[in-house]
Parts: C-alpha cells; sequence; structure tokens
C-alpha cells in the first residue's frame, strides 16, 4: 500500500462547454450578427416579451430565435407568429441550455443573413447562470408579479447577466410594485446594470428597448470590424 | 438542479487525469466560486450518485468553497464580499463588478496512490 499524495490538475469542470461558447461567439461575431440570451423564472413573461420584440424587429432586421423548452414546442409555435425563424430546443429533463445544444441548433444557418438572435433559455434561474452560450448579451427578466427581492433571491443570475428587463408594467398599480425598492435590489447585485421597465402586452417602453438594441449592434459590428 | 451533470463532468475529468498518471483517486478536491451557480449540498450528493461504476467509485468529493473577491477601484485592493446580495467593497461601500474570484468551478487537485502493479 503506498502513501496517498496530492497531484494538482487544475480542471475547469465546464472546460468544454466554455470551449463550444468561445467557438460560438468567435462564429457571432465574423458573422456580424447580436445576440441576445434571455433567462427568468417559469411565468415571468419572456416568450411574450420576445415575441413582442422579434413583432418589432422584423420588418426593419433579419432576425431569428432559438427556444429552449422542456417539453413542448407551444413557445416556439407563440414565437413563429412573428414570422420571424424560430427553432426549438427541447431540452427534455435539463433545466437549462447548453452551448452544444446551441451550436446543434445552429447547424445549417447562415448566421451572416441575420442581424440579431434571440436565445430563449429554459425558465430558470438557477441552472442556466452556470453556462456560456456565447452570447453578446445575456438578458435577465422579471415581472412586476414576481415581487421586488427576486435579485436578491437569485443574485448569482443577476450579477452573471448584462441587462435587466422589467415586464408587466401594466400590472404595476394593481399589485403596488414598489420600483425603487427593485431597483435596489438589481444595483446591490449588480452594480450599474441597465434596467427597462415595460409592457410587452401595451407596448409601453418597447420603444425604448429596441432603440438599445440597435445601438448595441451597430457597437457590435464596429467591434468586429476592428 | 444541474449538480448530477455537473458532478458526472468532475467524475470524468478526474478519470481522465488520473488514467493519464496512471494512479488511483482517493478524493478529489474541488474549488467552488460562491458565484458558480452550483449548491454544494446538492453537488456532494450528485457525486456519490455520478461516481457509481466508474474508476472514482470509492473516491471522496472534497469541496473548497471559494467567496467572491472584488477588486475594490477605491481602496485599490482585493476584498472579499460579505454577501452576495451586496457588490459593494466592504470596507468603504464603494459598488464594484470587478470580480477577481468567486466563479471557479475547477477540480484542482486529486489525492492519489498508485495502481498496485499486482492487478
Amino acid at each position: 500500500m503506498t502513501e496517498p499524495r496530492l497531484v494538482e490538475v487544475r480542471r475547469n469542470v465546464l472546460k468544454q462547454n466554455d470551449v463550444i461558447a468561445r467557438a460560438l461567439r468567435e462564429q457571432f461575431r465574423s458573422a456580424g450578427v447580436f445576440v441576445v440570451s434571455l433567462v427568468s423564472s417559469p411565468g415571468s413573461g419572456k416568450t411574450t416579451f420576445l415575441e413582442k420584440v422579434l413583432t418589432q424587429l422584423q420588418p426593419h432586421y433579419r432576425v431569428a430565435a432559438l427556444v429552449g423548452d422542456l417539453a413542448t414546442e407551444n413557445d416556439a409555435v407563440r414565437l413563429a407568429r412573428s414570422k420571424a425563424p424560430v427553432k426549438q430546443i427541447t431540452t427534455g429533463t435539463l433545466c437549462h441550455l447548453e452551448a452544444a445544444m446551441v451550436q446543434n441548433a445552429l447547424q445549417g444557418w447562415e448566421l451572416n443573413q441575420l442581424d440579431y438572435l434571440f436565445m430563449e433559455n429554459v425558465g430558470n434561474l438557477v441552472c442556466p447562470s452556470s453556462y456560456d452560450l456565447g452570447e453578446s448579451l445575456r438578458l435577465v427578466l422579471m415581472s412586476v408579479t414576481e415581487g421586488e427581492d427576486k435579485p436578491l433571491k437569485y443574485p448569482t443570475i443577476f450579477n452573471s447577466s448584462d441587462v435587466a428587463v422589467i415586464t408587466k408594467n401594466e400590472l404595476a398599480a394593481a399589485v403596488e410594485f414598489d420600483w425603487e425598492t427593485a431597483r435596489k435590489s438589481i444595483e446591490a447585485v449588480r452594480p450599474g446594470m441597465q434596467i427597462f421597465r415595460l409592457s410587452a402586452k401595451t407596448g409601453e417602453g418597447m420603444q425604448g428597448f429596441q432603440d438599445f438594441l440597435a445601438q448595441r449592434l451597430a457597437e457590435h459590428r464596429a467591434v468586429a470590424h476592428t | 438542479m444541474h449538480e448530477l451533470s455537473i458532478a458526472m463532468g468532475i467524475v470524468e475529468a478526474a478519470t481522465e487525469e488520473a488514467q493519464r498518471r496512471g494512479v488511483q483517486v482517493s478524493a478529489v478536491h474541488l474549488r467552488l466560486g460562491a458565484l458558480s451557480g452550483v449548491v454544494k449540498d446538492a453537488l456532494l450528493f450528485s457525486y456519490e450518485v455520478a461516481r457509481e461504476d466508474t474508476p472514482l467509485a470509492g473516491s471522496k468529493l472534497i469541496v473548497e468553497d471559494v467567496p467572491v473577491v472584488i477588486l475594490c477601484p477605491r481602496c485599490n485592493e482585493n476584498k472579499t464580499l460579505i454577501s452576495l446580495q451586496s457588490f459593494t467593497c466592504p470596507d468603504c461601500g464603494t459598488p464594484t463588478m470587478n470580480i477577481v474570484r468567486g466563479k471557479e468551478l475547477e477540480v484542482f487537485a486529486l489525492e492519489v496512490e498508485d495502481e498496485e502493479v499486482s492487478k
């Protein structure tokens, strides 16, 4: 029997995912497509929001979407109403998207024919935070009905996201949503995060978000060409 | 709950490293950042399932928690965050996103024994 000894190995457990995500990011950069991933709890209104965004962008830009769902294709069917190309990734029992699933789903796509690609993650505020998908921007969405302290309960996903959207603003008065408390919660876990408050249903605030996307696309391409 | 797939990734990585070195693993040391998005208890439980029927069947998972360390722009020093609910310097209160550590999910060492030649 030999004495146990310690050997250093230093291996990133998610290396495989990270390698694919890096390759995807490079592919997106060279194709000039701006990729937004969306994360939220189940029922926050990701699909409604995304359907509205796609519908608004569609006449002016070339847009497409990937949507992750545990079992059904309902979300893909809803998003397809926007007339944008939509592809479903059924994750089965898996609670999040991984870079390899995105890579598989995108096979055969001409990315340089797109301006924006949206990737709707599975409704879950925990698991998706660990997985880089190669996106240009990670958007976390919460609705006014979820409570102002949601960011404090799920700091990791808010911290790993780049921008926050607070939806269902048409219900804010009914649920006595306290905007200032929500803003402070987000600021505490993700200092400096840009926040959009809007209603996908009434369209309130949607133009501001669209302008933001246009600006980010321009910046993305300016960097890609340098 | 994605800890089972993470645990399987740990077993896979450790098995590869062990085979390359021709050693038997008795324990896997993992660095787990507070911002990794992985729950330690769920991971320890999942590891017991993931190691079954693998060369790591008898091994332990030893988790070293890594707190979030930020570089405070005002103090110009690394500081350990007190809580994930407040990304501010614990000394001067300046908010910051300069995260230096805390996202680790890394197999950093293996406790090994040389494989017995007689086997």
